[in-house]
Formats: C-alpha cells, structure tokens, sequence
C-alpha cells in the first residue's frame, strides 16, 4: 500500500526483499509458489509504476525480481510497450529495455526495427535516435551482416534523418544524430600525423645568441635557444597513446634514440595526447648531421578510439647548430623584451623562396588517403547541396550550422591538396550570420568564427607573412631574434590551427578577446608570448604554458584576472583538487607551508614550473605588491 | 529586473527545517538527509548558516549513521550512498568532519562486493529469523569501498542498483574525506567513461541516454580525478549550451522543459568544461529570478509553480555560478562553497 502511494520510500522496496528472500529459502518451497511470489512482485512494481513512471526504486526492483529467473521477454516487452507510449521519453523505461534486449538476447537488428517505428510515429524522438546510434555503432564495432560498409549504410541514415530534420528544423532532436553521421563520415578510424617540427626535409640551425639574424635560413626552422636541446614535436589528427622510443624511432649522430623520452602535451597524468614531445640534446661545437625520425614503424600508436596507427612515416631534417659568438664587442642590448608596435618591423621579401619551401614542409601530405575516401567527399557534397536546398527554403539556424560544419568539413579533409581552404570565407559568413540569427549561442560561434579565421590566415603562404615581423631591440635598434607572428587585434576570442604554429617562438595575440589560450601546449618552441589586453579570467587558465619549457618572457597585462570568484579552469590545471592518482602535484604538497603561497595556490602551482625573465602582470585585479612578491618567491629568476 | 530575495528565502528554508509535519515533509521523509544538504549549503550561499543549531543538527545526523559505516536518508531508513554523501557535505559545510571515525565510512578495502553479498545473505537470513517484527530492519553493512563492483562501478547499498550517480557520490566523498585511495580510482574512470554517449554527453548506464544530471555526475567524477581530458569538450559543450531554451531557462534534454534545477546540473558541468561562456548568462539568470516565490520564499521548478526546498537550493546554486552579488562562490565539482573546500584541501 505505502509502495503503491508513494514508490520512492526505497526502505520498503528493501523490506519486500527481504521477505522475498525469506519466502524463497523456505524448506517447503516449489516452483508453484516461487512463480506466485515473484508474479506478485511484478504486480506491486507495475502498481508502483503507475503511480510514478520514473522511480528509480521500482524499475530496480523489478530488474532484481527478474534475477531470480521468471518472467518472459514478451510479459516486459508488453510492460514496456505500455510505459513507452505514454512516455516516449522515459529513460528509465528506455534503460530497462536495453536491459531486457540484453538479458534476453534480443537482437541489434530487432531493437533497431524498433527505434524506426518509434521515430516513424513521431520523429521528435531523442530517445529513440540515441538508441539507434548504441546499436549501430556496436553493429558496425562487430561487423555485424549488413554492417559491414559505412559507405552503404551511412546514406540510409543521411535520408533517414533529413526527415526528421527538414519536417521541423527548430527541433533538435535530429541534430546531433546528424553530427555523429558527420563525424563516421569524415573522421578516419586509424591516426594519422597531422604535421610536425621539425619539418621533413628542413634545415634546421640551432642559434644560442638572440642577437644572431642570418638570413639563410627560414624563420619556420632557425631556433633562438640557449638551453642546449631542441624538441621534436608530433602532432596527431587525434588523441594517441603508446609514442614511446619504440614506435618512434630517432636516428642521429648525436644521441641515443634509447635515451629519447616522449611525452604527452595533456593535462595531469594523461598517457594519450594529440601532441607529444622528445627533447633532443646538442654538443656546443659546431655541428652538421641529418636526424632521421621514424613513426609508427613498430605497432603501438593507438588512438583513444581504439584504432592503431598503421601509416608508418619517416620525417628527415638537418641539424645545424651555430657556435656562440666569442666576440665581446658586440652592441648592447636591451635588458627587457617589449613587443610594442614600435618595436616591429614587417618581414621581409628577400627570403620568399625559402619561406615558401618551408611553409610546405610544415603539414604532412598524407597521400593514400585520398583514393581510399571517394565516398567520403560524395557523402559531403551531397549533404551540403541538401543544406544548401533547406536554406533556400527556410533561414533556420541548424541549416546555416550545419552548412558552416559541412563545409569546413569538406576543406580539411581538401587541404593539404589543394593548398587552399576553398570555402573560409562562406563559412565565415554563416558563422557570423548565426551570431545574429541566435544570439543566446554568440559566444560559441564567435569561437567558431576565430578558429576557421585563424585557419584561413595560416594556409596560405600570402597571408602568413602578413603576419610575421621582425623584432627591432629598442637599445641597438638592431634586428634580432627569431620572427615574431603578430596575430593581434583580430577579435579572436579562442585560438586554433595549431599545427600549422609549431615553428612560432615569439607570438603577439594582444587585443583580442581570448579567455582560454587551450591547445597552446602544442607550441613547443614559444620564448616570448604576448597576452595582453584579452579577456583571461584567473591564473589556472595559465595551465597550457606550463608546458613551454622554452618560455622566458610573458605578457598577461590587462586581463580580468581577480575579477572573478567563479573559476572556470579550475579542474583543467593540475592541482591537489583534481586528485589524479600518481600526480606531480601530489609530492609538492608537502614541499610549501609557506602560508603566503598557500593562500595564493594558484600562482603556486601554474608557476612553479615556469622558467621566466620577464612578466607583465600590471591591469589586473591581483596585481597588488603582496602578489608581486609571492611571485618573487615562486619565480626567484625573475 | 526582479532581485533575489534573500531574506524570504532564508524564512523559507527555516520554516520547512522546522514542519515535520507538513505533507510535503511526510512525503519526503525517507530523503530529509538531502532535504538537510539542500537548505543548510543555500542558507550558506546566503551567508546565513549560523541561523540554525549546529549541534541538533549533528546529533541528528549521527543518528542516521549505521553501524557500517552508511547513512539513512532519515532515522529508521536504511543506509545508501545518496544519503551519506549529503551527510558528509553537511559535516563538511559545519567544519565537523572530525566527528565521523573515517576509517569506518570507509573501510572494506579488502572486500569484493561478491563476498559482501554472500556475507550479507547469510547474516540477513539469520537476522529475518530472529527478529521478523521488525518493520524496517537495519541490515545492510555497506560502506563505500565495499560497493565497488569488477568493472568500476558502484552499487548504491548492498541490492546492487549501479548508476554513475553512485560513482559520482563515490568519489566526492571519499575526497571530502581525502581517502580518495581506498577506491580503484582507475577502473571507476573507465567505467564512467563506457557511459558516455556519442553525442559526447553520459548515461546512468552504459547505452543510457545522455542527460544533464547523469552529466553532471560524471563530469563532476572526472573533474575529481585529475580525469576531464577525455571528455569531448567541444562536443558536450555544445550539447550542454544547446539545453537553453527562448524563455532563458535550461532543460535536461532535448525538447524538454526547463527547469531551475538544470541551472545547477547544466551551468557546473559547463564551468568545469570551461564552455559556460557559449551560454546567455543573463537570460538565465532572469529565468532564475521569476522562478522565486517573492510573496513567501522559496524558488519553484519554473516561474509560477509551487517552491520547494530542492529548487531553491538549485536555483541559489546556479545564481552563484553566475556570478550573482552577495553570494558566497560555489565549488562546481563538490557542490559546496569553494571556502569549504579549500579549508579541506588547503589549510597547510
């Protein structure tokens, strides 16, 4: 009685069974009476359920009556049957059925028949959609009959869900089926190395002196560094695990390939990355040698997906390394970097047919793709002439987005081959027009916007060196240092196209609008960073520089950090917070009782690892003297 | 715009703390220890803690305690893992985790859930034996590390319903209670990960649809563990922001109806993933506000609907995520005011 009132009093559903257990031990019990007391727990449950479809306690109850063996699939499926036409939503109804599909060995194919007829009668049925993914996904995992060729099955699932999404396009329900029939059409199962640093086939100069400016070389591969060692950078289309020495292996004169550790560029202890890093160690003298460097040629790359790497390649580069400068008269120069417009010099046309061999070194061409993947640009260019139709029909935003999605699609999966994003500006458009079309969602197409932005600026060679300057030292007025990518005042408000950026060492990204600088890990060889003037909330948002062992001087002026008491990035950085078993921040935790840092744990953990000369702090809220000392403290070098 | 009445919602919470003998109170009698975490952190948020008696308080808790170790949801139910995670935020919030002998919440390292419930029949068989007129018999010997399963899991009591809710309750707290070890951390990650779903959201189970509590719960998880690089931030976030609807307020799924409490399952699941950005902030927080009961306290499910203490809590919640004046900063992951948590982690 109380069970059928109010079926969330879950101690009574524990006293039933316990009375059951009771019953069902007893020494005079038979199937007879087992059937009967088991059939009248399925009758309080329903009762139950009928009071309130959604208790948690009823449906276990249920599931734990089941166990001790009675009903038939056909009783729960009618039982089901009932609650998933008044509701078709009900998740608890819809988890019970995969529970009974399950137990009752049911078939992937019959559960899928169903999800159909559920979405013939009404097509605004989430529900029913994210079961049919479960089961096609484990239908295409088992290479089930039928299953077997994405190519042909994919296009029923395109005109399936047009369907849905053409007959109301403010409903949702369709669009993220949609999204993942995207992402099985686009995205390849096995990795593939996206680019790297050094590029294949470079020349690479190693200079110890800032002050050296030789022009021979390209700026994408003469490193300015005097820490005695270079990295090798890998960047991935995805997330891998299992780069170690021996399925990567690096052959030169200099060093040992067994010595080489490969790290992941990830966040705490993450073993699986889309970048990873090796840090090669070079002699003083003078020195000429080719390193040799093999991926994959040994199974263990794997995806997080599950796929191995199964295109070995091979990248090559020389490795020249310019001896110190013995003599003593050389011009001063300033004691302080300050990447201020005066200080900049627009790059220079001598070069250009050195930038532009370079500038192709940098993205691998990975060429067996293309024959393979026919049906991956049919799929596309059939679904952005759907789109293109739906617009014309009515303005909706899931039209333009999806569009936008096609389209940017389609240009990644072109380039490196066609050596241009054929549609940047036309998706540029839609993300701004959506930006007007629905304005509670800005920000994320705005982010959007300054990806595909970011993406156009740096495939071409043209628009590159509008961005690249030449560093004038304010003192000397001499030209030094390594090129500086100016990617200022572009009202970014997130950055991108990282793998074409590995070779960046000085950036300017002042005056955007930047509040997350997530994915700059990637760019190893960064020693001066300008941040100034965006919208950087807190010091955790720091985290990705913590990577850049290269980073000497660093600009954060003019941020809002302080301002803030919500912290977005607070479990995105590695602190005793986010207890990742086995992390470096565990063992610092005793290292500090220091109670100035404790109170200021933040700056303590982003900046215990940071190697800085310089940082510009001024324009924030916590930028007050006791902060600048707590800085001193944690950053002696400063 | 309307403003948050403070001072009505405090009434509010004080009243319903202290009718035990309204319907709705009756009704939920068996969660009053949630009922307890909800009004005791909103009156927090609202800087109004030391509006009740901190000791009726603990020795009310400490009577839901069970000799395993567990907490009831309200004297004379059986102990579950919902109830003793509000029980140990509860202590949390009042600064008196010293009164929980640790060791005993979480114990059983040893054990097996297999030879828990094998343990368990028996003692239960003899037990019903003995004293059957028992109306609610006080038989489970859980205790957390005891309720990890094989696959990472964790069952709610000793009847073995498995949610990521429970890993979620799990983690939390065993680290409020900085015992995070006693647990295979690494096989309860991977088992919250076979729940995410393809449209990068998570389910109660592996195939469960996503939905912004489950998500909440294994975001939160994730967080815990050092553990959000495998989540699609890109994609979830959009799923996530995509829970706004015109009116400002956020559903749990698609095309459903919004409800305040989302403001706390969906906006701390977008700060952890650091995409609260693609949301509108401002409509939300209006959404909020015409939630509240002005009249007599208390904040409802959507605007005009009857208040209760769940809601106002929620709703109190999301407002400090947004940033709202005059309320305390709340931790997104533990769902306790960020100076609580740091007074647990970072006292020196």
């Amino acid at each position: 009685k109380l069970l059928e009132i109010n079926p969330e009093s879950y101690t009574a559903w524990n006293y039933r069974k316990l009375a059951v257990e009771h019953y069902l031990n007893l020494p005079d019990c038979n199937p007879d009476s087992i059937k009967s007391v088991l059939d009248d727990e399925l009758r309080v449950v329903e009762n139950a359920l009928r009071q309130n479809f959604k208790s948690y306690g009823a449906w276990h109850h249920r599931k734990w009556v089941l166990s001790k063996g009675n009903s038939s699939i056909d009783n729960e499926l009618r039982l089901l049957d009932k609650f998933q036409k008044a509701d078709s939503r009900n998740f608890h109804a819809w988890n019970y059925r995969r529970f009974i599909a399950e137990s009752m060995k049911r078939s992937k194919q019959d559960e899928l028949k169903y999800t159909e007829d559920m979405i013939y009668t009404n097509f605004s049925n989430y529900s029913a959609w994210h079961n049919r993914s479960v089961l096609l996904s484990a239908l295409f995992e088992k290479k089930a009959e039928g299953f077997l060729s994405k190519e042909k099955v994919l296009p029923e699932e395109y005109e399936f869900i047009h369907q849905a999404i053409f007959t109301d396009p403010d409903d949702q329900s369709g669009w993220f089926y949609h999204l993942w029939l995207l992402d099985q059409t686009v995205t390849t199962d096995s990795p593939l190395l996206a680019s790297s640093w050094p590029g294949h086939g470079s020349d690479v100069l190693l200079v110890g002196d800032r002050r050296y400016n030789g022009s021979a070389f390209s700026p994408f591969s003469a490193l300015h560094s005097d820490s005695g060692s270079f990295p090798i950078v890998l960047y991935f289309n995805q997330p891998v695990g299992g780069v170690n020495s021996s399925t990567v292996t690096v052959e030169c004169g200099f060093n040992k390939n067994e010595d080489l550790l490969w790290k992941p560029l990830s966040a705490s202890n993450s073993q699986t990355a889309r970048v990873w890093v090796a840090h090669l160690k070079v002699p003083s003298s003078d020195l000429h040698s080719t390193v040799e460097v093999s991926v994959g040629h040994t199974k263990g790359i794997i995806s997080t997906r599950g796929f191995e790497y199964s295109h070995p390649s091979m990248l090559s580069f020389k490795v020249h390394v310019q001896p110190m400068e013995r003599d003593s008269s050389q011009v001063s120069v300033a004691e302080s970097i300050s990447l201020r417009e005066e200080n900049f010099k627009v790059y220079g046309k001598q070069s250009e047919e050195s930038i532009i061999d370079s500038f192709d070194q940098l993205i691998i061409k990975n060429g067996h793709e293309t024959t393979a993947s026919n049906w991956r640009f049919e799929a596309l260019a059939k679904e952005i002439e759907c789109f293109r139709e739906l617009l014309s029909l009515v303005d909706c935003k899931i039209g333009k987005l999806t569009l936008a999605r096609l389209l940017k699609a389609y240009d990644a999966m072109s380039y490196p081959f066609a050596n241009k994003l054929v549609h940047s500006e036309e998706v540029l458009e839609l993300y701004s027009d959506l930006m007007k079309l629905d304005p509670t969602h800005y920000q994320y197409y705005k982010d959007e916007h300054s990806m595909v932005l970011l993406q156009k600026v740096t495939s071409s060679k043209e628009s590159l060196i509008q961005h690249c300057f030449q560093y004038k030292d304010s003192v000397s007025s001499a030209i030094c240092g390594p090129i500086c990518l100016r990617l200022n005042n572009l009202s970014l408000s997130r950055m991108g196209a990282f793998e074409k950026l590995l070779w960046v060492q000085m950036l300017d990204l002042s005056d955007n609008e930047l509040q997350s600088i997530e994915g700059l890990e990637a760019m190893q060889l960064l020693s001066c960073l300008s941040l100034r003037n965006n919208k950087l909330r807190s010091l955790t948002a720091l985290e990705p520089l913590r990577k850049l062992k290269l980073l000497r001087v660093l600009d954060i002026s003019y941020n809002q950090i302080g301002d803030h008491s919500i912290d977005t990035t607070r479990y995105l950085c590695s602190s005793p917070l986010s207890h990742s078993v086995g992390s470096e921040s565990n063992k610092d935790e005793t290292v500090t009782s220091d109670v100035a840092l404790i109170e200021n744990w933040e700056a303590f953990y982003i900046f215990k690892d940071f190697n800085l000369n310089q940082l510009d702090i001024v324009g924030n809220t916590i930028a007050d003297e006791k902060f600048k000392s707590v800085l001193v403290k944690i950053m002696p070098k400063l | 715009m309307a403003e948050l009445a403070v001072d009505k919602h405090v009434k509010y919470i004080l009243a319903v703390e202290k009718n035990k003998d309204s319907f709705e109170s009756v009704v939920m009698d068996h969660l009053r220890m949630n009922g307890a975490y909800w009004g005791l952190t909103a009156l927090d948020l609202l800087g109004k803690l030391d509006s009740v008696n901190v000791d009726e308080v603990i020795s009310w808790i400490l009577k839901c305690q069970h000799e395993s170790g567990g907490f009831s949801g309200n004297i004379g139910h059986d102990p579950h893992i919902l109830y003793t995670l509000s029980a140990v935020q509860v202590l949390a919030l009042f600064n008196r985790l010293d009164v929980l002998d640790i060791d005993k919440v979480a114990t059983c390292i040893l054990s097996c859930v297999l030879l828990m419930k094998l343990f368990a029949h028996r003692w239960l068989y003899e037990s019903i034996v003995s004293s059957c007129t028992s109306c609610f018999a006080q038989v489970s010997k859980l205790d957390i590390t005891g309720l990890q399963n094989e696959d990472g899991s964790f069952s709610g009591d000793m009847w073995g319903e498995v949610d990521t809710r429970f890993s979620y309750i799990a983690i939390c707290c065993l680290s409020i209670l900085c015992c995070l070890d006693k647990i295979n951390v690494e096989k309860a990650v991977s088992y919250i990960l076979s729940c995410k779903n393809l449209d990068g959201g998570f389910g109660c189970t592996p195939g469960g649809e996503s939905h912004a509590g489950q998500i909440f719960c294994c975001v939160g998880a994730l967080a815990l563990t050092g553990s959000l690089h495998y989540v699609d931030k890109d994609l979830l976030g959009w799923w996530l922001c995509e829970r706004q609807v015109k009116s400002g307020g956020l559903n749990g799924r698609p095309e459903k109806l919004p409800d305040v409490c989302y403001s706390w399952w969906v906006l701390s699941s977008l700060i952890m993933i650091d995409r609260v950005h693609w949301i509108d902030k401002e409509k939300l927080v209006k959404f909020i506000l015409d939630c509240q009961d002005v009249e007599n306290g208390g904040i409802s499910d959507r605007p005009d609907d009857a208040v209760d203490v769940y809601h106002t809590y929620f709703g109190v919640a999301g407002l400090s995520l947004l940033n709202y004046p005059g309320l305390k900063a709340i931790d997104p992951a533990y769902a306790l005011p960020v100076d609580v948590v740091n007074r647990i982690f970072f006292s020196g």
